[in-house]
């Protein structure tokens, strides 16, 4: 069923009887061309943009849980495209992109709002840093508009422009930087992927990966073995074990990123905000809550929840950049685990394995890349070549040292981004 | 979390800060070939379950410690001076 205006109307006026499920549940073949593992956001994407630009429809998504249920569906859902170093610059353009027409490509609404993020700084060093990101964005062809203390007052008026801590000087202003819904993006790309004819088989845990004379066959999971001739590893938080099923020590490690909703409220925050001393940065969801966020705990965790200093860090910073916050009462807080990269950047490659392909080291900033990714992954996949737009994301680079993309300049380490 | 520390006894984790896995302390010679540096600074097991870190009790004594947690429970089961481990 095409989803429309009219089936709304016509679905409401004859009793909303007409419905049907948005994808099949289906059981696994025998066999496949490709095989993906992970149906989060990224993996549902892979196989949507495989079936739409590749024409490969025989391929299965091998989903341990249920669709949607890791970090896909655990985050803070910020959309932007403000990156700064070459490899990272055109590879989130051309997510965000994507992005602008994915409602009609999907035939899905993912509330994909562009509300605008504004980065805040707050001395002149930052001043000068974000007058260069934003020089970087336009040169990539994207937006940035550099506000000073009145612009910023004009648009943010909740915010506490009297303390002398940390005071607003301004903020860099991204137009087309907003926000999504985050289920509604795995559940449009699973549906998207469906109706092409992509099985989706959820409850299907790969344990396996089988390999014969270095070329990949097919995996073993918790439903039987399935054969495949390629098969991807796009499973976010669970890297490091999947690609252990290959021999493959990855440059990953997992930590816990927190995230917070207060009690629905009328209308206050229009944008997208990040403080820019101290971690956290704050929207607020259609339904009414606001979503906020930090930074990491700053430990390796499979836990999918965090500690309490953090989530005083955050509510602290919270409270020193916006009192207003402390009115309202706070529901849920919750965690994703992060495929940490020492560089802070992803990997889109092949491995050392013919056919079996690895996508990874998203960080905490992958939900803005799921149509980019799953569009490259699928391009690598289907081609055996990168993506344009992802030919720097290698997983030697560590090895080699060359091309790594460490956006904030702390370093290509481990526990540093 | 708390972490027992062997000089100051349980603390909580805000004053400490963790480096990472203990695999830094076993740095390999500056002779080395880039291969054991690279798996050194990047390539990790990740372990889901018990693990061995490095954790600076840097609002305390200021020591190094190894400890012994698991990254799936969030369970502290011990913690060594990383001098006594390195003996
Ligand atoms: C609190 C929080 C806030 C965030 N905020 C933002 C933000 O504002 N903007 C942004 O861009 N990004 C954000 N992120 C990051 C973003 O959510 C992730 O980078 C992205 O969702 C990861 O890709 P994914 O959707 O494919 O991962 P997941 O949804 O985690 O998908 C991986 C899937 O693989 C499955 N899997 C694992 N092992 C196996 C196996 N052996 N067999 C079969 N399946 C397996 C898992 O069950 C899971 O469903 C945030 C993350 C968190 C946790
Ligand atoms: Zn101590």
């Amino acid at each position: 069923m095409r989803y429309s205006g009219w089936q709304v109307l016509a679905q409401g006026i004859t009793g909303n009887r007409g419905w049907r499920p948005a994808w099949r549940d289906t059981a696994p073949k025998p066999a496949y061309d490709i095989v993906i593992i992970g149906g989060g956001g990224h993996g549902l994407a892979t196989a949507h943009y495989l079936a739409k630009r590749h024409g490969l429809t025989n391929v299965a998504v091998l989903e341990k849980g249920y669709l949607g249920g890791g970090n896909v569906g655990r985050n803070t859902t910020i959309v932007r495209a403000n990156y700064g170093l070459p490899g990272n610059s055109e590879f989130y353009s051309h997510s965000l992109k994507l992005w602008e027409g994915l409602e009609q490509d999907l035939n899905y609404n993912v509330m994909h709002s562009q509300r605008g993020v504004i980065n805040l700084f707050h001395s002149d060093g930052q001043r000068d840093a974000a007058a260069r990101r934003g020089n970087m964005m336009i040169a990539q062809g994207d937006d940035a508009i550099l506000l000073d203390r009145d612009g910023c007052r004009e648009i943010l008026p909740y915010l506490d422009y009297d303390q002398t801590r940390f005071p607003i000087y301004g903020g860099l202003y991204h137009p087309r930087g907003g926000t999504a819904r985050h289920d509604a993006v795995a559940w449009g790309f699973a549906r998207a992927a469906d109706r092409r004819g992509v099985d989706l088989i959820q409850n299907c845990e790969v344990t396996g990966i089988d390999i014969e004379n270095g070329r990949v066959t097919g995996v073993q999971t918790t439903r039987g073995s399935i054969r495949a001739r390629k098969v991807g590893i796009v499973v976010a938080g669970r890297s490091s074990q999947v690609a252990a099923m290959a021999g493959m020590r990855l440059p990953i490690e997992s930590h816990i990123l927190q995230a917070f909703v207060t009690e629905g409220l009328k209308p206050v925050i229009d944008h997208v905000v990040t403080y820019g001393m101290g971690h956290f940065y704050i929207s607020q969801s259609d339904k009414g809550g606001l979503v906020f966020g930090g930074d990491l705990d700053f430990y390796a965790s499979y836990a999918a929840r965090g500690n309490l200093p953090m989530a005083e860090h955050v509510v602290e910073a919270a409270m020193t950049l916006m009192p207003v916050i402390g009115q309202a009462r706070m529901l849920r807080s919750w965690g994703g685990i992060m495929d940490m990269s020492p560089d802070g950047s992803p990997i889109i490659d092949k491995t050392h394995v013919e056919g079996l392909y690895l996508n990874c080291g998203w960080c905490y900033g992958g939900f803005k890349a799921v149509p980019g990714s799953g569009d490259c992954f699928a391009h690598l996949i289907a081609t055996g070549q990168p993506h344009p737009a992802a030919t720097r994301y290698r997983l030697d680079r560590f090895a080699t040292g060359h091309g790594l993309m460490d956006e904030e300049g702390t370093g290509s380490q481990h526990n540093l981004h | 979390m708390l972490i027992p520390c062997p000089q100051c006894g349980p603390r909580d984790i805000r004053e400490f800060t963790c480096k990472g896995h203990e695999t830094y302390m076993h740095r390999p010679s500056p002779a080395a070939p880039p291969e054991a540096w690279d798996d050194h600074l990047h390539n990790r097991d990740n372990p889901a379950g018990p693990t061995r870190e490095m954790w600076h009790h840097v609002a305390g004594c200021g020591a190094w410690l190894v400890v012994e947690r698991n990254t799936v429970t969030h369970a502290v089961t011990g913690a060594m001076l990383a001098r006594e481990v390195a003996r």
